[in-house]
């Protein structure tokens, strides 16, 4: 399990390097989804058919939106010469990320062994969400049930990332 | 083990394209790239070796279930990316209306 | 905005009808199979967006606002709170908690409100998601004309 995920994973950091370095933004963007669906895959290997189910049909309105978008303003990457300015920006960014990357390896040292799972409220959950909700299924349980708060206020963000949208793309005022 | 490095990895390579790049829809697709390296993460998190899909058969019950909570905050997570990537996309094409390019650097320097 | 050509919109009649029927069937099975309020509500909204993509913007007859689905989705996480509300009045006095009978695994009528909780955010999720797509839209045909 642990090999197949990790060879999905490598064609997905090398899928990211080609669309941050992409010369067309369209072709930056489709790469974006290819990303998303092989994490698609990562789910199902993972024993997750509801986020499978979810990433897969987000990812596509996702790239739809995104595409729509590129094509309405320009597919061009701004090119000239790579500067002074832009060495130091590259050569920053990479310090930074060997620090991080750094403190992430040692953190990780802490982490459990991959596949163990040592969850304290897993059991709890698993065990109670059958018996005391009703519902077969655990994710739903845990989300409508023992998790409501979590869900009010995913609808909270949703309502008003829809109300930023309307109020950004609106032209003219309301009569 | 290796695979939290190569999702540490894969993090990392989307925290590059947002310090890096000039184009607005680059850092976009770098900040869903970042996102999608945390949904993994939590994934990789609740798994259990050798567990079947969170989704108890009533006939059978008991034996071994991957970790459900993880599962339910990035079903939300997933979601809301949705809305907050579709939003920052009505920003850019707002922004490439109004100074008809997608350069970080030249939208400051015309300052309109 | 344009449709596109015959055969697409002839490949969309026959696909739309059952991408949404099957966003139904995910949102009310939630509670048994994989799915549920999210997943579903983007499949209904995805069969909608298919539906505008292939026949143009005439078809969803948009009169330049997109006041009928912002006022399904307000309405619809309105309800959500109140079945959450209720759980104060009729259970055991807590938010959110689970107030009908929990009836037998595995049943489509079983798990309290979960179904209803589904069904609400579900439609609610549909509701948002096509108004983020229908204001770029109108958006779009505004600069253009």
């Amino acid at each position: 399990m642990e090999a197949a995920i990790s060879v999905i994973l490598v064609f997905m950091i090398i899928g990211a390097i080609f669309a941050i370095h992409a010369k067309d933004l369209l072709s930056a963007v489709i790469t974006c989804g290819i990303i998303g669906y092989g994490l698609v895959i990562c789910f199902l290997l993972l024993r997750a058919p509801d986020l499978a189910i979810v990433q897969i049909v987000v990812e596509t309105i996702t790239l739809v939106i995104m595409v729509a978008v590129v094509l309405d303003s320009t597919r061009r990457e701004p090119f000239s010469k790579p500067d002074l300015r832009e060495y130091v920006n590259i050569s920053t960014a990479v310090v930074i990320i060997a620090v991080i990357f750094f403190f992430l390896k040692m953190a990780s040292g802490s982490l459990d062994e991959f596949g163990k799972g040592s969850l304290r409220m897993a059991e709890h959950y698993i065990e109670g969400a059958s018996s005391k909700t009703g519902s077969a299924n655990l994710v739903t349980g845990v989300i409508f049930d023992f998790r409501g708060y979590d869900t009010l206020g995913e609808a909270t963000v949703l309502v008003t990332a829809v109300l930023g949208v309307i109020t950004i793309l609106r032209l003219k005022g309301k009569k | 083990m290796t695979v939290y490095l190569l999702c540490f990895i894969l993090f990392l390579v989307g925290l590059y394209g947002i310090i890096t790049r000039r184009n607005l829809v680059k850092i976009v697709i770098s900040l869903s790239i970042m996102e999608f390296s945390v949904f993994l993460f939590l994934a990789l998190i609740g798994y259990v070796e050798g567990g079947s899909a969170p989704i108890i058969d009533p006939a059978t019950p008991g034996g071994i279930y991957v970790d459900p909570l993880p599962q339910a905050m990035v079903l939300t997570a997933i979601v809301i990316g949705l809305a907050t990537t579709a939003m920052l996309m009505s920003v850019i094409i707002r922004i490439y209306r109004k100074y008809k390019t997608l350069d970080v650097r030249e939208i400051k320097n015309l300052r309109g | 905005m344009k449709g596109m050509t015959l055969i697409v919109k002839k490949t969309t009649q026959l696909i739309a009808g059952l991408v949404f029927l099957y966003g139904i069937y995910v949102v009310l099975h939630g509670h048994l199979t994989p799915g549920g309020g999210f997943a579903g509500g983007v499949i209904i909204a995805g069969s909608f967006i298919l539906l505008t993509l292939a026949y143009g913007s005439d078809f969803m007859k948009l009169t330049r606002e997109e006041t009928g689905t912002t006022i399904t989705e307000n309405l619809a996480i309105l309800t959500a709170l109140l079945i959450a509300l209720a759980g104060l009045i009729f259970g055991a006095g807590i938010f959110f908690s689970n107030w009908l009978p929990a009836g037998k695994a595995g049943e489509l009528i079983s798990a309290g409100v979960i179904p209803l909780y589904n069904i609400f955010i579900g439609i609610e999720v549909a509701a948002s998601i096509l108004t983020i797509f229908l204001a770029l839209i109108i958006f779009k045909e505004e600069i253009t004309k």
